[in-house]
């Protein structure tokens, strides 16, 4: 199958990019949408131009190192996938493909269709650790934890980090991996003794990093390839209401 | 002042405050639904309501306040927000598709302007009554014998120009729209929108704006086919017989007397 794109080409940060036409010829339509581009840049390479920078690591969906905004949907038309798990199938023969790099302020453009994430990794970072005892292995299920609260823990769990959510949401909003990400521990025994102090820190560098707010449109969780649920965010607001109530009325240490 | 930082500055507080001033001026709207569906009983009925809430006094005052102050609340956090989450992604992207966003969702800002529009109009109209000539805001007198406003007649009045209650069916109907997302989206923002109901808390949020949205238009439509007359022989425009079974005896008085006291001022 042959497709043409259109693919925002970008030189580094300070420079403006623009979209440029390229065609993409023989391909099998059981390509993932990325080595759809490895075969587009070997033959720009081989013309003796400048290959598209596109991010991209294990190739199996699970790292969330590979973006893309791919006619309109982060990670493409497809629903809970990464852009490594696309394949050209998903696409019709002669098809004009639109990619560009996600886009929001808290993502700036390193190169192409490379955008740095590293305002998730500060997020991440501001969370802190959780008091889990090291040494000796303990017994498993030494901490009993009910199969439907172990099941939501591990669906907020599943989140990668990929930045989906921040692409697809108009106000560039990070809410629903902050969710994730403080939701997976907040929900869990082990997770309870740092929780006010995470949500808040958490949401203070998300904040900070300039994502905009929740509209409670949900997009988000349309997006995201692991389909992480909305109702994450409404527990991380819950939690975060109520960290900063107890803040508030906390009696401070003598 | 920390108070002042989580709800006024952090993203979640400044959702949170959208949230509760949000459901405070939705009380507040359903609130004066049911007091304006007292139109289908004796003009007394709403007249003596509206007496009620003038006659309050300062307390009258201190709720105006209340409601104003909330009314800014809402509208100086949704600007802050929208200028943020403009702020947040300065160049926007060619193609962006829609996934599931609601319509209601994504047009909360122009309905919420043209809303705050109405309301100022509607306040203008109504409360500090200067939209319209003398003539349009009568008086009339209750059973008691007080001399109140007849807001009864001031409400029929105010839709015989198609204009405006082809103005106000458009206003009331945006605020019902904002509401179908405004209501469930609130409860997201507290965070007391579960999975154990929010499909339920959807269905609630439909069924409430759209009977929100046919209770004021009930009365604009039957003020507007004549349903609802003016019963006040003072006004031009009284469509009553003085024998009427809905007024009774004490009316057929009361309008004699009300006849000759016009006539009084005019002599």
């Amino acid at each position: 199958m042959n497709v043409k794109l259109r693919v925002w080409r970008q030189k580094n940060s300070e420079t403006e990019g623009s979209f440029e036409n390229y065609e993409a010829r023989d391909l099998n339509p059981n390509m993932s949408f990325l080595e759809m581009l490895d075969v587009v840049n070997e033959d720009l390479t081989n013309d003796g131009s400048e290959p598209i920078a596109f991010a991209h690591d294990c190739r199996e969906g699970i790292c969330g190192t590979c973006s893309c905004m791919i006619d309109g949907k982060p990670h493409g038309p497809e629903t809970g996938v990464a852009t490594c798990q696309t394949y050209m199938r998903s696409f019709k023969d002669g098809d004009t493909i639109t990619v560009e790099p996600f886009k929001a302020n808290a993502f700036p453009i390193v190169k192409d269709l490379v955008t740095d994430r590293k305002a998730f990794d500060k997020i991440q970072r501001s969370g802190g650790f959780v008091s889990v005892r090291t040494g000796a292995a303990p017994d498993a299920n030494a901490i009993p934890i009910g199969k439907d609260i172990a099941d939501l823990a591990m669906d907020a769990a599943a989140c990668i980090g990929c930045g989906a959510c921040v692409a697809a949401c108009k106000n560039s909003s990070a809410m629903l991996f902050v969710s994730a990400k403080a939701g997976q521990l907040n929900l869990l025994p082990q997770g309870q003794p740092e929780k006010d102090t995470r949500v808040l820190n958490m949401v203070a560098t998300m904040d900070e990093a300039g994502f905009g707010n929740c509209t409670n449109q949900y997009e988000c969780s349309a997006a995201c390839p692991k389909l992480i649920s909305e109702e994450f965010i409404s527990k991380l607001n819950r939690d975060y209401m109520s960290a900063s109530v107890k803040k508030l009325f906390k009696a401070k240490a003598l | 002042m920390k108070v002042i930082h989580v709800l006024f500055r952090s993203s979640i507080g400044k959702k949170f405050t959208m949230a509760v001033s949000g459901f405070i001026l939705f009380g507040f709207v359903i609130g004066h639904l049911s007091g304006n569906l007292q139109i289908f009983a004796h003009p007394d009925k709403i007249n003596a309501y509206a007496h009620f809430i003038e006659s309050l006094g300062p307390a009258l005052w201190g709720i105006r306040l209340f409601l104003l102050t909330t009314l800014v609340v809402h509208v100086w956090v949704a600007a802050q927000l929208t200028i943020e989450n403009k702020r947040a992604r300065q160049k926007n992207y060619d193609k962006q598709v829609t996934l599931r966003a609601t319509l209601a969702s994504r047009y909360m800002r122009v309905s919420g302007v043209i809303v705050l529009a109405f309301i100022i109009y509607h306040l203008l109209h109504f409360t500090v009554r200067v939209t319209h000539g003398t003539e349009a805001y009568p008086t009339t007198i209750l059973a008691d014998g007080t001399k109140v406003r007849d807001v009864h007649s001031m409400i029929v009045l105010g839709f015989k120009s198609p204009y405006i209650a082809i103005f106000y069916l458009l206003s009331v109907g945006l605020l019902s729209w904002h509401l179908a997302h405004g209501l469930v989206s609130m409860f997201q923002s507290v965070g007391l929108r579960t999975r154990a109901w929010s499909h339920v808390l959807e269905r609630i949020t439909v069924v409430l704006s759209v009977s929100y949205f046919l209770g004021n238009a009930l009365i604009v439509v039957a003020a507007m086919s004549g349903k609802v007359r003016i019963q006040n022989p003072s006004v031009v425009g009284f469509t009553c017989r003085d024998t009427c079974e809905i007024c009774g005896l004490r009316n057929a008085e009361a309008i004699v007397e009300n006849a000759d006291a016009v006539e009084d001022n005019q002599s």
